[in-house]
């Protein structure tokens, strides 16, 4: 018979998801909630800096006992590194196929150029790619400590002071967090709309939301080398 | 209103184009963009040269056969179809760019004309209703509440013109392809294929060829016929839903 129709549905529904374009963002937005969701809690724990080296070091040592004695210690930190670390993969492998596809549904350009949508939706791929290589320096810097100054194991705060004692370390570090407050701005607003969440009627809210969590993140995050190099954190 | 125009011609789909500058006078401000055209291309015949190729049908602002980017924008500067533009928002003098939708899915056809058959394969593959077939049923057999009813009238709106697909920096259709779900998906006589509807229908937006949605916006700010941007957030909504559900309908 010479139906036209779809008639079977692929077999694997994760694999038809991940095929969609609309699907594959449906990644990219939980994902990056994901990430956001913890970007606000490191945040958060970070501003403990402010209230001294006892204070952040305690924290620091917190975050491996967490859980205890139900966890082993550190099972909750490398769980949620596994996470993490499933999340970025999922969110740059979606953006990088996504892109490759969005630039090949587009061949010819105009002829009359003008620019097309808002500067942090224009910048999300390059804005992206920035925060990637950021999260690669970050880990190295903070988290191995294999390019720290000061490199002491249970020492964050040393550490810290030390790295951002370096003004272009710090300088980086700030506009990454630029970076950031852009990618989150379009991010957040751009995941309800992927997940459904947007409406006439929520529209507003939403935006609102978006502009207010790439506010708080970057001046929360910015805060910190600010202390260091005004010597408020030392 | 004297005008230079500069259009892009191209003689077949595997020519190069090129932009090709004309100068046109005595352009009335109450001319509509297409009859300007019209203008320009008596004058071409006139002088022995190809007329400029140009999709038009109803002149009426209902069809959606009439699209061009005017000035890098999709029916160019007023929320209209190219045929219901007035030359009266331009002025004497001015510089117009006039250029054909630009997607992958889209190829030139000549000119300014393209091939928008990938539309009619996404509308083949789920923009339709199951309805038995005999005497038509009872007007009020199926009551839609007016909410219901408004909003599936403000998707059926969608003229299938192109211009979101024309506008998006990712040539993605998700607007034109949001327009066509929802519109069917919110009335009664739509549930039997809901979840089957927005699959297949996602499944050939993507197999034509068309970009993803990065919501920039850009396609509600170019739809003549208003279709909001919520829409698509609409449209991701049935899509997840179908998803969970397994692909069923209802
Ligand atoms: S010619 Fe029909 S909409 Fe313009």
């Amino acid at each position: 018979m010479a139906l036209a129709t779809r008639t079977a549905r692929p077999p694997s529904l994760i694999g038809s998801v991940w095929r969609s374009t609309v699907g594959k963002k449906a990644v990219m937005a939980v994902t990056g909630l994901i990430m956001l969701a913890y970007l606000v809690a490191h945040m958060m724990g970070n501003l403990k800096v402010f209230f001294g080296a006892g204070e952040f070091n305690h924290y620091g040592h917190w975050i491996r006992t967490v859980g205890e004695p139900f966890l082993h210690r550190e099972w909750f930190l490398w769980a949620a590194r596994a996470a993490l670390s499933v999340s970025v993969v999922l969110h740059g492998v979606a953006a990088y196929q996504l892109s490759r596809r969005d630039l090949a549904a587009r061949p010819a350009k105009y002829a009359h150029k003008r620019p097309r949508a808002s500067y942090a939706t224009r910048t999300m791929r390059w804005g992206g790619v920035i925060l990637g290589l950021f999260i690669v320096w970050h880990v190295l810097d903070l988290t191995t400590l294999t390019v720290n100054p000061n490199a002491q194991e249970g020492r964050p705060y040393e550490n810290l002071v030390a790295s951002f004692d370096r003004w272009y370390v710090s300088a980086f570090y700030i506009a990454a967090m630029l970076a950031l407050g852009l990618h989150v701005r379009h991010g957040f607003w751009s995941a309800a709309q992927t997940l459904g969440a947007g409406s006439p009627r929520r529209d507003r809210a939403l935006k609102f939301l978006a502009n207010g969590l790439a506010a708080l993140l970057t001046c929360g995050f910015i805060a910190i080398p600010v202390g260091v190099l005004t010597g408020v954190v030392s | 209103m004297n005008l230079t125009l500069r259009i892009w011609r191209q003689r077949t789909p595997e020519a190069p184009g090129a932009m090709t500058t004309y100068e046109v006078t005595g352009i009335s401000e109450d001319m509509s963009f297409l009859e300007m055209l019209d203008h320009l291309n008596e004058e071409l015949i006139l002088s022995g040269d190809e007329p400029v190729a140009f999709d038009h049908d109803c002149r009426e602002g209902i069809c959606g056969a009439c699209g061009m980017v005017i000035n890098g924008r999709a029916h160019g500067p007023e929320r209209t179809t190219t045929c219901q533009l007035h030359m009266r928002h331009f002025r004497d003098g001015d510089t117009i760019d006039v250029e054909p939708w630009r997607a992958a899915a889209f190829p030139v056809v000549k000119d300014l004309v393209v091939d928008r058959s990938a539309f009619d394969r996404v509308i083949g593959s789920g923009g339709y209703v199951s309805v038995p077939t005999g005497s038509a049923p009872e007007a009020h057999a199926t009551p839609v509440p007016k909410a219901v009813a408004d909003l599936a009238f403000e998707h059926a709106e969608c003229i299938g013109c192109g211009a979101c697909v024309a506008a998006c920096p990712n040539g993605s259709a998700m607007l034109f392809t949001s327009a066509k779900v929802v519109h069917l998906n919110v009335l009664p006589q739509g549930a039997p294929e809901r979840g089957s509807r927005v699959l297949d229908m996602v499944a050939a937006m993507d197999d034509e060829g068309f970009g993803g949605c990065t919501n920039t916006g850009e396609c509600a700010t170019a739809c003549p016929k208003g279709i909001p941007l919520q829409s698509i957030a609409h449209m991701n909504r049935e899509y997840l839903r179908a998803v969970v559900k397994g692909g069923r309908g209802r």
